[in-house]
């Protein structure tokens, strides 16, 4: 897969395209969907250093995506502080509940450690519904301010490029992490507990570690999503996002941090696409992800491998065969 | 408190539980022949009650034969689900399965919605509703029904697993496929039968439940939960666990919603889950942590 450089390589084409793609979109309903792809995209990577490379599983990532946004929404809106503040607040919420619910439950492996963090996502999302006084219950928590510089709240465009450089920098900070002692102590980790310990690697630490940072991610990408669309209500947070997260990172290929960009950007287009077809929606979304995981083994980022190495070979052959007929 | 209201509280909890514990096996059997969590098992209960409805309604059966066609039609989905979305992902990681069963349940889902709608529907109770009284409790008969259907069907799947041929080498496939298939255990077909049985199993729970709750197509997703989470409380790929840790769970859920407060019974069922998880990292009646490294 190449090294650091070729990654960080990759990197900077996906900014260009996040930076260029508004140039090619018509209208705010796109511009949406893009803003809801690079949010969805930042919760994916931080999964993928927990799933694909510490081999931990979490599915209660919904939880700390809901426990950033209703954070900051309570901090400035309730409150009135100001709304870095309030981001900054909802992102160490996260991280710390995270630490908190971690400590114990990553003692837990496999789907023991499944069935933990998905109990805890459900309390969460149980807690969002009801503290109606807090959360505003099931109808949703409305006035959360939008981030303005100098009196004039920032537009969808301006908003749009903050989320989109928020990604490339989780990006590249997951890159560095992953290219560093840590990121090899987590392979390790991954390939065989025992034997990393037996070479002098904190386990407990290092996937405490890895947790609290993917739920940092998530709480981020969640406040981002609270002042984006200045609404928020439970339904966002619920189990199925937790589901569809982890599909997400499996869909993208489990050790490609690009591939579940691309894996969060192809599930959250895919029901925009399929919402012409109205009552089958459902149904072709789960046809579509069956036929994926099923003909795809290396998940959407090795069949682009895959792609791009075959169109490499028939290029080359074809230029082959024309020398061939030239001589 | 009086105890008639908590005998109340428990018979309640008794007989949801039955369904969560039938559930449970289902994981149970699929994740014992596969090392795979089939997220489409609450589907196959939502499944059973829905086309129990449906033959009832629609094609105007009478209870009886439309509960009796709903339950081996449910029982060969399962097959299908086996055949055309497991088999040909075989010898994959086991997290790619999950995701497959997880596109599964989703289609599942769609395909109710699409054709029999987003209603709800209520089956009527197989025997009236004129409650029993027990120890100034109230029995609803329908709970009679669930409680004894669920004890046949423990019976008869321990007969099955520890008497019969076909049974006994779905076992030896739980400890070890290679092994199995090495003294001639077909085991492919011994996953699909793991299937066929689960989603049997799981729509009979379906059926007998559908009287008591109302059915809708969305209704698999949270009877999966509780499925998932009654068979990690028993400790995963112990069947009797797994119907234990249904019981266990109904009963706290139905405690818990009756004597602190309706609104956060999931969440006090939840809690004690994971405060036992954390005390007992297997389970309740798991094997103690014996893995291979």
């Amino acid at each position: 897969m190449g090294g650091f450089r070729a990654d960080v390589l990759r990197l900077c084409a996906l900014a260009a395209a996040l930076g260029l793609a508004p140039l090619a979109l018509s209208g705010g309903y796109h511009l949406t969907v893009l803003t809801m792809c690079c949010l969805h995209a930042m919760i994916a990577v931080g999964l993928n250093l927990l799933v694909g490379h510490a081999g931990q599983i979490s599915l209660g990532h919904a939880g700390f995506y809901g426990l950033g946004a209703y954070t900051t929404a309570v901090l400035t809106s309730t409150l009135g502080l100001p709304v870095p503040l309030g981001m900054a607040a909802g992102v160490l919420a996260a991280a710390a509940v995270a630490f908190l619910v971690g400590v114990p439950s990553l003692k837990l492996t496999g789907h023991y450690l499944a069935m933990a963090t998905l109990g805890f996502g459900i309390i969460l999302s149980i807690l969002f519904n009801e503290t109606v006084a807090i959360t505003g219950g099931p109808s949703g928590f409305t006035g959360i301010p939008r981030p303005a510089v100098a009196g004039t709240p920032l537009g969808d465009l301006a908003y749009y490029f903050i989320v989109a450089g928020s990604l490339c920098l989780v990006l590249l900070l997951s890159l560095n992490l992953l290219h560093s002692r840590l990121g090899r102590a987590l392979r390790a980790l991954h390939t065989s507990e025992k034997a990393a310990q037996a070479m002098g690697i904190d386990v407990a630490r290092h996937k405490l570690f890895v947790f609290v940072l993917s739920a940092g991610f998530a709480g981020l990408a969640g406040v981002l999503y609270a002042h984006y669309l200045t609404f928020i209500a439970p339904a966002s947070f619920g189990f199925s996002f937790s589901v569809e997260l982890i599909v997400m990172v499996v869909l993208g290929g489990m050790t490609s941090l690009l591939g579940s960009v691309l894996g969060a950007f192809f599930l959250t287009v895919l029901p925009e696409f399929l919402r012409v077809f109205e009552n089958v929606e459902v149904l072709l979304f789960g046809l579509i992800l069956v036929l994926c995981m099923l003909y795809l083994p290396g998940g959407l980022a090795g069949g682009l491998a895959a792609l791009t190495e075959r169109l490499r070979r028939t290029a080359l052959e074809r230029t082959r065969s024309r020398e061939a007929a030239d001589d | 408190m009086d105890p008639a209201s908590i005998l109340q509280y428990c018979i309640t909890g008794l007989t949801v539980g039955s369904t969560y514990g039938l559930a449970a096996l289902g994981f149970t059997i699929i994740f014992n022949t596969t090392g795979v969590i089939n997220f489409a098992q609450g589907e196959f209960v939502m499944l059973g009650g829905m086309v129990s409805v449906f033959a009832l309604r629609g094609l105007g059966l009478p209870e009886p034969v439309a509960v009796a066609l709903a339950v081996p039609a449910v029982t060969l989905a399962g097959a299908l689900v086996e055949r055309l979305a497991i088999r040909p992902a075989s010898g994959r990681p086991a997290m790619d399965l999950i995701i497959i069963t997880i596109g599964v349940s989703i289609l599942i889902r769609g395909l109710v919605m699409l054709v029999w709608g987003k209603d709800t529907h209520a089956l009527p109770p197989f025997s009236g509703e004129t409650p029993i009284p027990f120890l100034g409790a109230a029995l609803m008969p329908q709970s009679l029904w669930v409680l004894s259907i669920t004890l046949a069907l423990l019976a008869g799947l321990k007969y099955f697993f520890s008497a019969t041929l076909h049974g006994k080498a779905m076992l030896a496939c739980s400890h070890d496929a290679k092994a199995a298939s090495l003294v001639g255990i077909g085991v492919r077909r011994m996953v699909l039968l793991s299937f066929m049985i689960s989603a049997f199993v799981g729509a009979v729970g379906g059926v007998i439940l559908a009287p008591l709750t109302m059915t809708s197509f969305d209704v698999g997703v949270l009877l999966g939960l509780k499925g998932f989470a009654a068979c990690i409380l028993g400790g995963l790929g112990n069947p009797f666990g797994a119907a234990a840790g249904g019981l266990i769970l109904g009963v706290l859920e139905s405690l818990g919603a009756g004597l602190i407060s309706s609104a956060y019974k999931d969440a006090i069922a939840f809690v004690i889950l994971l405060a036992l998880l954390f005390v007992r990292p297997s389970g309740l009646f798991g094997a103690k942590d014996a893995k291979r490294v």
